[in-house]
This record gives structure tokens, sequence and C-alpha cells, in this order.
């Protein structure tokens, strides 16, 4: 029997951050380095209530927190992480009604620093809502590699 | 309408902000947002500590409160681009952020945002950005 792999304990600590619940927000996929998640579409998260576009906070955390499961997904373990900082550069308003995806991606692990590139998108990802860039701080020991997980 | 009262009616017109539970006082042209803790708020449940999403959120949002009071509530102004610093974790209490605005130039304004909660000279985060302060598709 096998344990459970990386990716059944971020989907476990997701369900556990009572943010992420309140958002409803969800892994999409979780590759290599790299994690996508989605917040479906909700009227109580619009920021605009005349054009009906969701919140820009909403984008914000949404990135903020793929931004920390890809850092979990390039260690292959779960460990404490604490944001430096977040940049966040918007390209347009989310389209009114459909859900914001993020994909971030990992791209470089020192031993106590990860840093992270993140998209938002709606419709394509090509065509993005928004961009970040992200620093992490390990802030402490990275627990034992779990097994891999079945791809 | 007060300026007081129309801060409060427009912070109650955004469903987010209600989400949330930020309301805002205004002293003069000092405005705080007041976000009351809420168990949804927390993003790590071990520390426990505010989520850094929604702090990002709550700063950005008193840029906008802000830079909407300097304009007399008429535009929604629209972010270009946000810098958020972690300081320190949101522990689960009240947190408090004012806004500055360095510069309102015709089309874009850059302010700088503190977080705090106990202490106002121990902010828990800061954010610095530009932000859009006309309509682009305005006409004239």
């Amino acid at each position: 029997m096998t344990g459970p792999t990386v990716e059944d304990l971020a989907l476990q600590k997701m369900r556990e951050c009572p943010q992420a619940v309140a958002l409803g927000m969800e892994t999409v996929s979780w590759e290599g380095p790299a994690a996508t998640l989605r917040v479906p579409y909700k009227p109580q998260l619009v920021g605009d209530p005349d054009t009906g576009v969701i919140a820009g906070g909403v984008v914000t955390t949404l990135l903020d927190h793929a931004c920390g499961q890809a850092v979990m997904a390039a260690l292959g373990a779960p460990a404490p992480i604490a944001t430096l900082d977040l940049r966040i550069d918007y390209m347009r308003a989310a389209e009114p009604g459909l859900d914001v995806f993020a994909r971030a991606h990992c791209y470089k692990l020192t031993r106590s620093i990860a840093f992270v590139r993140a998209t938002a998108y709606d419709r394509d990802h090509d065509d993005p809502v928004a961009t970040a860039q992200a620093a992490f701080m390990l802030t402490g020991p990275v627990e034992a590699p779990l097994a891999e997980g079945a791809s | 309408m007060t300026p007081a009262e129309q801060l409060d009616a427009t912070l109650a017109r955004i469903p987010y902000a209600r989400f949330l539970g930020v309301r805002g006082e205004l002293a003069g042209d000092e405005m705080t947002l007041i976000m009351p803790f809420s168990p949804h708020l927390i993003g790590n449940i071990v520390l426990p500590a505010i989520h850094g999403g929604v702090l990002g959120a709550f700063l950005e949002m008193t840029a906008l409160a802000q830079l909407s009071i300097a304009q007399g509530l008429t535009r929604q102004p629209r972010p270009i681009d946000v810098t958020v610093e972690y300081l320190r974790s949101g522990r689960p209490i009240e947190s408090y952020a004012r806004a500055q605005i360095k510069r309102l130039g015709r089309r874009v304004a850059n302010v700088h945002v503190e977080a705090w909660q106990e202490a106002r000279s121990r902010p828990i985060a800061a954010l610095h950005g530009h932000f859009h302060v006309s309509p682009s598709d305005a006409s004239g």
C-alpha cells in the first residue's frame, strides 16, 4: 500500500484552508513544479457591481495560493513557506460569469527561497487577466520526499 | 450624504467587500479600512494566519477606496500593477489599513498602503501600486 502523494496532501491542505473553501477554490492540475487552480464565478465575489466583474482581490488570492502550491509541487513535499512579496500586473478585467484559473510555475528553488511566476486567465491562458511574480521563504525543514504521484 | 456615509454606501454595494467584511472610517480626508477577524479569512490553520491573498486584497481595496475619496467617489479606479510585501503574519484579530496617494495624475495614480494589527509601527503588509483613475473608454 502506498502512502499519500504530495498532491494528495496539497489537496487536503486546500480543503483545510478556510479561505480556499470560502472561495470555492479547486486544484485543476498538478504537474512537476507547476500547479493550476480555479475559482468559480460567484456573485458574492464581484468587485464592481455595475459590470459584474470579479474583484481583483479574488485574483490576488488565487494567484498567491497557486504560487504556494507550485512551491510545494517543486519541493515534492509539504514545507512551511511564507510569502515575501507578490507582484501582480493586471492585463484586463475578467469576463463576468466565467471561472478564473491560475497556473503557477516554481522556476527556481534555492535552499531558503522559491521563485514563482503565475498567470491568471478565464478563457485562454494566452490571453491573461493578470500575471504575477512571487518570492517565498522556506521557513522550516522540508518533510521527507513522498512517493511519486502516479502520472 | 457625508463623505463617511458615501464611503459606507460604496463598500456596502461591493459584494467582495461584504465577503471580506471590510468597513471604513473617515476622519477628514484620512481614511482607515477595518477588516474584523472572521474564520473564513484564515489561510493557514496551523499558525493560524490570515491568507496572504486576503491581506493583498484588503490593501488593494484600501488603495481603491482612498482614490475614490480623492476623486469625490465618482469613478471606480482600476489597478494596473501592485506589489505586496509581507512583513509579519496576519494574526486572527482585527486588521487596519491606510493609503497614501503619492501622485495623482490625470490618468494614473501611485498609491502606497500599509496594514497593521496591534501597532501602527509594526505593519503586517504593505502595497505599492499604480491605478487607472479615469475610464479607458471615456470620451472627451
